[in-house]
C-alpha cells in the first residue's frame, strides 16, 4: 500500500491491467488488482469521456461506473451496455465499480437509479456512445472515407473500400480528450446484438463454486480483527466500562472507546469476537420505548412533519355529499433488510490516509463521511466497492465501513469488523412502520366521488449522504447527531406532482398547479403525508414507503370494489388512465385466466380450506415502472395458514436490457415479498428490540412450498429504460391481502398477515350475524363521518 | 494456541489457533476460503456450511478442535468454474442466485441430502432446507435447479 499512483498512471498502464482481468474474471481480488491511489477531490469529471472509458492497445475496453452490483445484476447489464454502444462482445469489456479513486461519483446505487442513470441518454451508456462516434470518426479519417462509409463490428471499423482499423490501433492506450457528447447516438432496442439478450449473469461460474471475492473475503497484509460492542438498547450511553475485563484475552490490541462507540481490535477474529462477548460495560438505559402493542396509535398523535402531496380543495365537501364513506386504516411494521451475510468491512487509515474496502451502495458519500468520522481530509480516503451480501437498501454496509475506520485509526493497522448478526438486528436502519387511513365517499352508483388519503412514516437518521455520519449507529454512538423530524405544517402542493414515495393512490389524477401528473382519474384528492420521529434508526428498505403505501392504496380499492359489488380488476381499469397501467392490469389478468367476478368468493368464510385470488398494481414512484400482480392463495380458515400457490407478475420498465436478470428480480423480489408481508416484523419490549435473530425474525426458509411465479414481460422499446427492482416486491402484500379477502372474506389491515391475525378476523366475522350481509369490510358510513 | 492439523478439500493445512475457535474462522480467515461465509454465526442461516462425513455441517459452531481427522469439503472443494461438480453446473445453468452469499448452505444441504437418499420426497427435501435461508429469496431457481440435479442421479 505504498506506492502512490494517479488516476493518470493507472489509465497508462490500464492496458496490462485490463488483460490481467480478462484471465481471471471476477476472481482474482478485484482491491488487489486495482492497486493503491492517492485521491484527488475533483479528479473524475463526468463530462470527461476518460472519465468512462479507456481502451487498451488489444481492444479491451475498461469502463468505469458509478453504480454497483449488490447481486441485483448490474455488473452484467452494465458490461452488456458498454459492449452493445461500442460493438464489441462482453468478454472484450471489463467494468470498474464504484471506486472512489478511479470513477465517477454516481451518488448512491438506489432507488431503482441504475438503469435509468446509466441506460438513457446519460451516464455510462451515452459515453460508451460517444465512444463509438469518435472512433468511428478516428476510423473514417484514418481510412479516407466518408463517415457514413464505415461500420462497426466487434471494435474493428471496416470501410466500404476494404480499409480496416481497430480500436486498439486507434486509440489503444490514449486519452480520448474530449467531453461526453449528449448527442452521440444510441444504439435503438432493434438493432441490439448485446442488450436485450438474456446474457448468464457474469458471476455465475464464481458465486457457485465459492470463488467470488465479497467483502468478507478481502484480506490485507497485516490485517487483525474487530468487533464491536453495541449498547443492548438505542439510546444507551456508557456508564462504565472497564477493559481489564477482557485484559486475559489472547491477541487482544485493544479496547477502542469513542463517546459511546465501543470496539475491541485483536490479532485473530475469534479473540476479537471473544472480548467484544466479555467486555464488562455497564450501560445507563436509554429513553425506553413506547409499548409496540399501542405503537400505531402512538405514531399517529406525535408531532410531524407534513407534506400535501395533491389537494383539490373540495375533499370535506364531496365526502359530505357523498351517498357512502368507506374508511379503513392499514398498518406496516418495522423490518429488517436482514442480509444474510452480517455486515463486513476492511479499513486501513495510515496518518492521514485511509482506504475503506466496503460494500456500501454509497462508495462516494461513504467516504465523506468516514473523512468526518476520523477527521482526515476528504482526497485522503478512498473507498473501495467490494460486494456484500445482498443489502436490499441500508443495511449495515455503510456502518460497518465506519465501524473499521475508528478501529483502524486506533489501532494503526488494517481492521477487518465482522458485525454479529445481533449487532445488526438491534440496530440496523430499519424500514419505516407506517400508518395509513384512507377514505373515499363513493356516490350512489357505486362511483368513487373523492379520495382522501393520510399517511404517518416513522423517520429518524437515514442514509448518511455526503454529510451525515450519525444517520447510521455507528456515527450516532461516535458522536454526531442523526437527521431528527422537524415538525412543520404542509403547504398547499406546487410545481409538479412528487409521488416518489407512492403515497398518492393510482386511482388519483394527481393534479398539482394545473397539471395532473398522477395515474388516475379521482379528481377530487388530497393526501397528507407526516413524517415522525422514530424511536429506532430507520432508512431505506426496498421499496421504501412504496411498499407501504400501495399495501393500503391496493387493499383500499380491493374494499371499494367489493363495496360496490366490483370485480377489482374492472373497476381498477375504471379509475386508471395511464395506458402503461391500463396494459400491465389486463396483462396480469390475462395471464392469471382471472375470473371476473366481485371480491369475496361466493362460499367465502366456509370452515374447510378456502381458495382466493388478489390483485395489486403499481406505478412505481409514480412513473419508475409500472406492474400488476395476481397472487392466488391457499388458507386454512382453522390454522390461518396461508399457502400462496401462485404469482403472475406483468411489469413494464421500457426496453428490457436483460430479460433473465429482470426475471430473477421478479421472481426474487416476489418471495421477498411474500416472505415480509407474512412473517416479517421488528419487534421490542419495553427497552430493547427482542427480534434479534434468525428464531425472532422471521424470513421463510428454502423449504417452503414454493409458490408458481410467472412473469409476462411487456418490452417497450422505444419508451424510457425503468428500474425494475422494487416493483414486484411493492405488489406482493396487498395482492396477497386481496387474495386471503377473496378467499376467507377477512380483512387484515395489518402486515405480516399472520395466522394469529387471520384466525382473529375470522371469528370476529362468524360472531357477526348474517355475515355475508357484512362482507364490505371497510367501515361503510353515512355521509360526514 | 494449539497446531492444529486439518485436511481441507484434499489438502492438510496445519494452523495455529485456540482449538474453540469456530471451524468458520479457520477456513476464512487462516485458509483464505470464499465458500463458507459467516452468515448469522448462530447456525441459524446456512451461509456457512461446509461438508464432513457427507454430512451438510455449520462450520460457524463448530469448534476446530472437535474435526480432529474428519476431512472438510467446501463450497470450492466441490469443483472449479472449469470443472464444476453437477450440482454446481445445474445452479449455473439455471442461474440459481441472486447475491449468492447463501449458495453453501443451499447446494452443500441439499448435496448431503441427495448423497445420501437420492430418492428423498419434496417433503423431505423441504424438511432439509426448512432453516436455509436465502435473503435475495431465489428460492424459485434453486428448488429447481435441486430438483434437476436429483433427476440427474436417477
Amino acid at each position: 500500500m505504498k506506492a502512490r499512483f494517479s488516476r493518470r498512471d493507472f489509465l497508462q498502464a490500464s492496458g496490462a491491467l485490463v488483460v490481467y482481468f480478462s484471465a481471471a474474471p471476477l476472481v482474482e481480488s478485484l482491491a488487489a488488482a486495482q492497486g493503491p491511489f492517492a485521491t484527488h477531490p475533483s479528479h473524475i469529471d463526468p463530462e470527461k469521456l476518460d472519465s468512462w472509458l479507456a481502451v487498451a492497445s488489444d481492444g479491451t475496453v475498461t469502463a468505469y461506473t458509478g453504480k454497483c452490483d449488490f447481486g441485483q445484476g448490474m455488473y452484467t447489464v452494465q458490461t452488456q451496455l458498454v459492449a452493445e454502444e461500442l460493438c464489441v462482445s462482453i468478454q472484450k469489456v471489463r467494468l470498474i465499480q464504484c471506486d472512489t479513486s478511479i470513477t465517477p461519483d454516481q451518488g448512491t446505487t438506489s432507488g431503482s437509479q441504475s438503469t435509468p442513470t446509466n441506460f438513457n441518454a446519460s451516464g455510462l451508456g451515452q459515453a460508451a456512445a460517444t465512444a463509438r462516434e469518435i472512433l468511428a470518426g478516428m476510423a473514417a479519417q484514418k481510412l479516407g472515407v466518408p463517415l457514413q462509409q464505415v461500420s462497426i463490428e466487434e471494435g474493428v471499423v471496416s470501410a466500404k473500400n476494404g480499409g480496416r482499423v481497430s480500436y486498439g490501433e486507434l486509440i489503444g492506450g490514449k486519452h480520448f480528450d474530449v467531453a461526453v457528447s449528449s448527442t452521440a447516438k444510441r444504439r435503438s432496442p432493434d438493432e441490439w446484438k448485446v442488450l436485450g439478450h438474456p446474457i448468464p449473469s457474469m458471476d455465475r461460474a464464481a458465486l457457485m463454486t465459492g470463488t467470488f471475492e465479497f467483502v468478507h473475503n478481502v484480506h490485507v497484509a497485516g490485517m487483525v480483527h474487530g468487533r464491536v460492542v453495541r449498547p443492548p438498547e438505542i439510546g444507551a450511553t456508557i456508564a462504565q466500562l472497564d477493559d481489564k475485563s477482557v485484559a486475559h484475552i489472547p491477541g487482544l490490541i485493544k479496547v477502542v472507546v469513542r463517546n459511546n462507540f465501543v470496539g475491541v481490535v485483536a490479532e485473530k477474529q475469534w479473540q476479537a469476537a471473544q472480548a467484544a462477548k466479555q467486555l464488562k460495560v455497564t450501560w445507563k438505559p436509554g429513553p425506553g420505548l413506547p409499548p409496540q402493542k399501542d405503537f400505531y396509535d402512538y405514531l399517529r398523535k406525535q408531532p410531524a412533519r407534513d407534506g400535501m402531496l395533491v389537494n383539490s380543495r373540495d375533499v370535506d365537501e364531496r365526502l359530505k355529499s357523498a351517498s357512502q364513506v368507506l374508511k379503513a386504516t392499514y398498518v406496516h411494521p418495522y423490518q429488517a433488510h436482514g442480509s444474510i451475510g452480517s455486515s463486513c468491512a476492511v479499513a486501513d487509515v495510515q496518518g492521514d490516509r485511509a482506504t475503506i474496502w466496503s460494500a456500501t451502495q454509497s462508495a462516494y458519500p461513504t467516504r465523506q463521511g468516514i473523512s468526518e468520522l476520523i477527521g482526515i481530509p476528504v482526497e485522503s480516503v478512498r473507498v473501495i466497492f467490494v460486494r456484500g451480501s445482498g443489502c436490499y437498501g441500508l443495511n449495515a454496509a455503510d456502518t460497518v465501513s465506519y465501524d473499521a475506520a475508528l478501529l483502524s485509526q486506533a489501532v494503526h493497522r488494517p481492521v477487518r469488523v465482522q458485525l454479529t448478526r445481533q449487532d445488526e438486528f438491534l440496530s440496523e436502519n430499519y424500514g419505516a412502520a407506517c400508518v395509513i387511513e384512507q377514505r373515499v365517499g363513493i356516490d350512489a352508483n357505486g362511483a368513487i366521488a373523492v379520495w382522501d388519503c393520510e399517511t404517518w412514516a416513522a423517520s429518524m437518521g437515514g442514509r448518511p449522504g455526503y454529510d451525515r455520519p450519525g444517520n447510521v449507529i455507528t456515527g450516532m454512538l461516535a458522536g454526531f447527531e442523526p437527521e431528527m423530524v422537524r415538525p412543520r405544517s404542509a403547504s398547499e402542493p406546487s410545481g409538479d406532482l412528487r409521488n416518489g414515495s407512492n403515497a398518492v393512490p393510482s386511482y388519483m389524477a394527481g393534479c398539482v398547479s394545473g397539471k395532473c401528473g398522477g395515474t388516475g382519474s379521482v379528481r377530487s384528492e388530497r393526501v397528507l403525508t407526516h413524517a415522525v420521529k422514530s424511536p429506532f434508526l430507520t432508512g431505506p428498505l426496498r421499496s421504501p414507503l412504496r411498499l407501504q403505501n400501495t399495501f393500503a392504496h391496493e387493499c383500499f380499492m380491493d374494499e371499494i370494489s367489493s363495496h360496490v359489488g366490483a370485480d377489482p380488476v374492472a373497476y381498477r381499469l375504471k379509475y386508471l388512465s395511464e395506458p402503461r397501467m391500463l396494459d400491465v392490469v389486463k396483462a396480469a389478468a390475462k395471464a392469471a385466466n382471472w375470473e371476473a367476478r366481485p371480491s369475496p368468493k361466493r362460499d367465502a368464510g366456509g370452515r374447510g380450506k378456502a381458495i382466493g385470488r388478489g390483485i395489486a398494481c403499481v406505478a412505481y414512484e409514480g412513473d419508475n415502472g409500472y406492474a400488476a400482480m395476481v397472487a392466488e392463495v391457499a388458507v386454512d380458515p382453522a390454522s390461518g395458514r396461508v399457502q400462496p400457490r401462485r404469482f403472475v407478475v406483468a411489469q413494464d420498465c421500457g426496453p428490457v436490457s436483460n430479460p433473465d436478470g429482470l426475471r430473477n428480480q421478479i421472481e426474487g423480489g416476489t418471495l421477498q415479498g411474500m416472505s415480509r408481508a407474512l412473517g416479517e416484523e421488528i419487534t421490542w419490549d419495553g427497552l430493547k428490540v427482542t427480534s434479534i435473530d434468525w428464531h425472532t425474525y422471521h424470513s421463510l426458509p428454502l423449504g417452503i412450498q414454493v409458490p408458481e411465479i410467472e412473469c409476462v414481460l411487456l418490452d417497450r422499446p422505444t419508451a424510457e429504460a425503468t428500474g425494475a427492482g422494487e416493483t414486484a416486491i411493492t405488489l406482493v402484500a396487498a395482492a396477497l391481502g386481496n387474495a386471503i379477502f377473496d378467499a376467507t372474506g377477512a380483512r387484515i389491515r395489518e402486515v405480516p398477515l399472520t395466522p394469529d391475525r387471520i384466525t382473529a378476523a375470522l371469528s370476529s366475522l362468524h360472531q357477526t350475524a348474517g355475515f355475508r350481509k357484512h362482507l364490505p369490510s371497510a367501515q361503510p358510513s353515512p355521509a360526514a363521518s | 494456541m494449539a497446531a492444529i492439523s486439518l485436511k481441507v478439500n484434499g489438502r492438510v493445512h496445519s494452523v495455529d489457533a485456540d482449538p474453540e475457535t469456530p471451524l468458520l474462522y479457520v477456513l476464512s480467515d487462516d485458509l483464505q476460503l470464499r465458500g463458507p461465509k459467516f452468515g448469522c454465526g448462530l447456525a441459524q442461516c446456512g451461509a456457512c456450511t461446509v461438508m464432513m462425513r457427507g454430512r451438510a455441517v455449520r462450520s460457524c459452531v463448530l469448534p476446530v478442535g472437535a474435526v480432529k481427522q474428519e476431512e472438510i469439503t467446501t463450497l470450492e472443494g466441490l469443483g472449479t468454474a472449469e470443472r464444476p461438480h453437477a450440482i454446481q453446473q445445474v445452479f449455473m445453468e439455471e442461474g440459481a442466485a441472486q447475491c449468492g452469499f447463501c449458495l453453501s448452505g443451499v447446494i452443500l444441504t441439499a448435496k448431503a441430502l441427495l448423497d445420501e437418499n437420492p430418492k428423498a420426497s419434496d417433503e423431505q427435501m423441504r424438511e432439509a432446507m426448512s432453516n436455509v435461508l436465502c435473503r435475495c429469496f431465489a428460492h424459485t431457481r434453486m428448488m429447481r435447479a435441486i430438483k434437476r440435479y436429483q433427476g440427474e442421479l436417477a
